[in-house]
């Protein structure tokens, strides 16, 4: 596995090597709208990192002079200020940093717990197989935005990073529907076979045979998983289940934005433009990573 | 057929039966309670207040408390709206959340299959591009930017539709509302749409319906596209727990008066009863819908078998 992660860095696509992860990087670098994509989520993720620090303002610092006043005014609030005289442009920085935060941890706990709900139901089959995707079942049956409200009453508001914990331990549910089927798929293998005769432990086939081969749908998966959290955080943000005052999320800015729309029409715009070009670009990626590795569907 | 029903119709009980129970005591887990106010109430108040509600009683006797009130179509006392019961919020809201609901649908299918329809047949053309662009922006845009927006251009500045509220009976009001909840679903129907008719239209019996000299509307109408909304009709069931979803925000942006919004408050205040009410409902509604889609996928498709 490890020399088969190695051949996708460019220094080995570019003498040529023709491996899996060689083809699949060289079709995903054909694809224009995913590389553009790419390098929109790169260039955003810098400038939410490092761009709050070239503005003179705290993002919870209130100024008395300058309350709610329009982008390009004779000022120094480059993207206007709130209501509160709050630096929209900090601010909306700092609820991009959170939603990226969240949208990678909540993915990671999901693809920890979904491959590995996955791999063992599938691989150890019968009535283990047939327990744990029942429980899988019970839990699609409700929308998952359910699960995630009856969550958010469970946490003190405010502890947004366990809140989102517990929401990535719950969105592992197709993840561990694919990893089961794939592995369905590869567990009569001969390779597995050789492990199980030469004695490997039931956790160690998993771990060392099982999972690196069902890795390529896994990793399409959780690039469409990040966009799927980012807009759960807004979401719940947006109905005040989420991050709070006097902290910002991209959800908690749309929402003051959609109060206040009628007369400071930048403080819906502004966050709401950051979230639509992320959404928008994580999908992009996903869908040029789905074409990039998955070889049957070109 | 009728077989295979009927163990989809008796499967949905187990599912709900777990549902309510796995909710029931997560909810109850959560710390803090209903009558946690930003100003502490006197111990004995807040003692009399939970032995009012039953609150005090051990857990496992509420849970059968419960179970034996919902048997009989009662959902019990809202914490937090004093005079009301949950059966009385969610029976007042459910209502117009369900005509947002199947309307939105409804719009989607009305609109969405005739795109893709279209986008199928003048495949890679303009058009084509124009309508999969705006699908693309169609489902990357949350309702919660799109209704602002909608209401923002539509209500204030073009002033042709209310911005928000709700009065019995003005259909103006759930325009906007509708449409915001219908745009996504648009979109991914459409979607669907092209992709499988693509699909149809390259396969031996529309060949055959072609070259035996019917008319290219006929071919569409009468032999592609039945085959070709399979996909559409089983994308219902997880539709209708979009729009579930989706009605949330949406009766939180317009001020519909609907039951969606007894949700986020019933989270927000603590109140069991009601969020335990609402998911009750909830649940009930996505199963029994996922199911009639199911039932209508059998039917509609001939290699579908029941055993």
């Amino acid at each position: 596995m490890t020399e088969l992660v190695s051949s996708a860095e460019p220094v080995a696509v570019a003498v040529a090597s023709r491996g899996f992860w060689g083809d699949a990087w060289r079709r995903l670098k054909r694809n224009k709208a995913s590389m553009v994509a790419a390098t929109v989520i790169l260039l955003i993720t810098l400038v939410a990192f490092i761009g709050p620090s070239l503005s003179p303002h705290e993002f919870d610092a209130i100024d008395w002079d300058n309350m709610a006043v329009g982008p390009g005014g004779p000022n120094d609030h480059w993207l206007g200020t709130d209501r509160l005289g709050r630096d929209l442009y900090v601010r909306t920085l700092f609820g991009v940093q959170i939603s990226l935060q969240i949208g990678l941890l909540a993915t990671l706990v999901s693809l920890c717990i979904g491959v590995t709900w996955g791999a063992t139901a599938g691989y150890l089959g019968g009535r283990v197989d047939e327990l744990m995707m029942r429980f899988v079942d019970v839990l699609y049956a409700l929308p998952y935005i359910f699960i995630v409200i009856i969550l958010s009453t469970m946490f003190e508001r405010g502890n947004i990073y366990v809140l989102f914990l517990a929401i990535g331990a719950v969105g592992w549910l197709t993840m561990a529907r694919i990893v089961r089927g794939q592995t369905l798929s590869i567990k009569r293998k001969e390779f597995i076979e050789a492990a199980l005769a030469s004695g490997v432990s039931t956790p160690s086939i998993l771990m060392r045979h099982i999972v690196p081969n069902v890795i390529g749908p896994v990793i399409i998966y959780a690039t469409l998983t990040i966009p799927q959290m980012i807009l759960f955080e807004s979401f719940l943000s947006f109905l005040g289940l989420g991050v709070q005052e006097p902290q910002a999320s991209l959800g908690s800015l749309i929402n003051e934005g959609a109060q206040e729309m009628e007369s400071a029409v930048w403080m819906l715009l502004v966050p709401a433009s950051f979230l639509v070009s992320l959404l928008t670009c994580f999908n992009f990626l996903g869908d040029g990573l789905r074409d990039a590795l998955d070889p049957r569907d070109r | 057929m009728m077989r295979f029903a009927l163990r989809r119709i008796i499967g949905v009980f187990p599912t709900l039966f777990i549902i309510i129970t796995l909710s029931f005591f997560v909810i109850r887990l959560a710390p803090g309670g209903p009558f946690d106010e930003e100003q502490a109430l006197p111990p004995e108040i807040k003692a009399n207040l939970e032995a009012a509600y039953g609150l005090d009683k051990p857990l496992g006797e509420q849970y059968l408390r419960y179970l034996s009130g919902l048997a009989r179509g009662d959902f019990g006392p809202s914490f937090k709206f004093k005079d009301f019961s949950v059966t009385e919020l969610i029976a007042q809201g459910l209502p117009i959340s369900l005509v947002l609901g199947l309307s939105a649908v409804l719009l989607a299918l009305l609109v969405g299959i005739p795109l893709g329809t279209l986008a199928a047949l003048r495949q890679n053309s303009p058009t084509d591009y124009g309508i999969m662009s705006v699908a693309v922006l169609g489902i990357a845009l949350p309702s919660f930017v799109t209704g602002p927006l909608f209401a923002l251009v539509f209500g204030l500045y073009l002033r042709w539709l209310p911005v928000a509220g709700w009065e019995t009976g003005q259909l103006r009001y759930l325009v906007l509302p509708v449409i915001t909840l219908a745009l996504p679903v648009i979109a991914y129907i459409a979607r669907l749409t092209r992709g499988s008719l693509l699909e149809v239209l390259r396969t031996n019996f529309v060949r055959t319906a072609r070259a035996k000299g019917l008319p290219e509307s006929q071919v569409i109408l009468k032999h592609a596209l039945r085959p070709a909304l399979l996909p559409v009709v089983s994308y219902l069931g997880p539709a209708t727990a979009f729009v579930i979803t989706g009605s949330l925000v949406v009766e939180t942006v317009f001020g519909l008066p609907g039951s969606g919004r007894y949700l986020v408050q019933g989270a927000i205040n603590r109140d069991y009863t009601l969020v335990m009410g609402m998911i009750v409902v909830y649940g009930a509604l996505t199963l029994t819908l996922n199911l009639i889609a199911d039932l209508l996928y059998g039917w509609l498709d001939p290699r579908v078998r029941y055993d």
